[in-house]
């Protein structure tokens, strides 16, 4: 228990070294350039307070108990004696992996529901938006688009296939979509991919990744282990703009039917 | 009393968002790995300052980040200064990532791709200015995108038709920049952004939005953490190119 509150201590610490960077570029903007008061100043300092010590808490209670979990289970799952079921000199294929691809669905869906950037967008997109937007809506959109994202990406690891292959499809895939998605949500599907690989995901798929590149035969993990971050952040824009065009069809399905 | 209660309907609704990872990780430790759970003790309280860390954060979000976001959007707004809206969106941007443990972490695997590629020196010496190097780069990348997104705000142009043409620049990119870097430059869009980041530049986008007449919160001001997102990978495979 004392070693948690050390690392609690520790943990604090080095948000305010992110904290303060940030602070600096704000406080300094407002009084030599803007040179006005800060409205609600006591407040926005608390805020800021809870912020620091909210992810102080939040790292430290991840590094204690889910990180190491995690980590050594995205190991284990990708050893080459368990996804064999016995000690056998045959050649693995790529569906023998069915728990690895499982796993990374899964743990792609988890984190990001508790990824606090996404968090924030979701709950400014329906103040903005009025309601329109429901938090959770968009939150299991992302979710599912990430899931299926390093699931894919996991696939690509296994089977040695090049990374933009599947970046480049992404995006003309995104482009055509662009096309016909509402115009409304265009701009929060494009940022939906850049929030949802932060503080929670990143360390538990980039040892999922590392310990697949290194335990398939011909991988090197320098090489292979990379690209799932990359995944986690496109397949997330598609999700979300298709999403946006379901509810779009359904609202007008709904409204030309005879019924209504 | 009601405050109270909301108290514990936050620390509820953060417990609900957590339930997921709870119960993936249960689930493939006990039935698939079929291993007990270790440490159950240090694992509750993790979860427990897991849970009220993500509580404070929200809370601290509704009072502090998106407030001053938004304050100095108007503020930037009313007083007219384009100029020195732009060197806010681009100090922002570059000192928020500069700092970044995700891209400190990825910055120095990413020497050690480059070293083993035989792309520099492997030595103590090179990794470290390499990783700098790339470090820099990234924060210079992602200051760009936001004094990009901050100005497309301010035109109202359509946010599809720059990110064409940055989907475009990585395309090209790709085809040029050497194999070994490639992941790295498509990974690092991924981890510029982080959480104190990304509520913060929202609240700016929306507030300039909102400040600025003729231009829709939802359609405008949104898109700044895309532009966060992609330019890195255009300028890092450029770093691989030139180092």
């Amino acid at each position: 228990m004392m070693h948690i509150l050390h690392d609690l201590v520790y943990a604090i610490i080095s948000t305010i070294w992110d904290l303060l960077p940030i602070a600096m570029v704000i406080f300094g903007f407002q009084l030599f350039i803007l040179r006005k008061p800060i409205p609600n100043l006591k407040r926005i300092l608390a805020g800021f307070l809870l912020v620091l010590l909210g992810l102080g808490f939040f790292l430290e209670g991840l590094q204690a108990a889910l990180f190491p979990l995690g980590k050594l289970m995205a190991y284990q799952l990708t050893d080459p004696s368990f996804i064999a079921g016995e000690p056998t000199a045959r050649v693995l294929q790529w569906s023998d992996y069915y728990w690895v691809y499982l796993f990374a669905f899964a743990i792609g869906f988890s984190t990001t529901i508790a990824e606090p950037s996404l968090l924030a967008v979701a709950i400014k997109a329906n103040q903005v938006s009025a309601g329109a937007i429901g938090t959770w809506g968009l939150r299991i959109a992302v979710a599912i688009g990430v899931a299926v994202g390093i699931a894919l990406g996991v696939y690509r690891i296994i089977s040695g296939t090049p990374l933009y292959w599947y970046i480049i499809t992404g995006y003309v895939f995104v482009l055509v979509q662009t096309l016909f998605a509402p115009r409304m949500i265009i701009a929060l599907a494009y940022d939906s991919g850049g929030v949802t690989t932060s503080t929670v995901t990143v360390p538990l798929v980039a040892a999922l990744g590392l310990g697949l590149a290194g335990t398939v035969p011909g991988r090197n993990p320098l090489l292979d282990g990379f690209g799932l971050i990359a995944f986690a952040s496109l397949f997330p824009i598609i999700s979300v703009l298709g999403y946006a065009q379901l509810s779009a069809w359904n609202s007008r399905r709904g409204r030309n039917s005879p019924n209504q | 009393m009601n405050s109270l209660k909301a108290v514990w309907g936050a620390l509820f609704e953060s417990l609900r968002d957590l339930l997921p990872i709870i119960l993936v990780i249960g689930f493939f430790q006990l039935a698939v790995l079929q291993q007990p759970i270790p440490n159950f003790g240090e694992i509750a309280v993790g979860i427990a300052l897991v849970v009220v860390g993500l509580t404070l954060f929200v809370q601290g979000l509704n009072m502090g980040l998106f407030p001053i976001g938004e304050a100095m959007a108007h503020a930037f707004a009313s007083k007219g200064n384009v100029f020195w809206l732009l060197c806010f969106a681009f100090a922002l941007g570059f000192g928020t990532t500069i700092a970044e443990p995700a891209l400190i972490a990825v910055a120095e695997e990413a020497a050690l791709v480059a070293a083993s590629g035989g792309m520099i020196a492997n030595t103590a010496e090179s990794l470290e200015s390499y990783a700098d190097g790339l470090r820099y780069t990234v924060a210079l990348s992602v200051g760009i995108a936001i004094v990009i997104g901050v100005f497309r705000i301010i035109m109202g142009w359509p946010i599809q038709y720059l990110i064409v043409v940055g989907y475009i620049g990585v395309v090209v990119m790709t085809v040029f920049a050497p194999a070994e870097i490639i992941g790295i430059a498509y990974d690092s869009g991924g981890v510029t952004t982080s959480t104190i980041t990304v509520p913060l530049v929202t609240a700016l986008g929306v507030g300039l939005a909102n400040s600025i007449k003729g231009r829709n919160p939802m359609v405008d001001g949104f898109g700044l953490i895309a532009f966060a997102s992609l330019t890195p990978m255009i300028f890092v495979m450029g770093y691989g190119m030139l180092v």
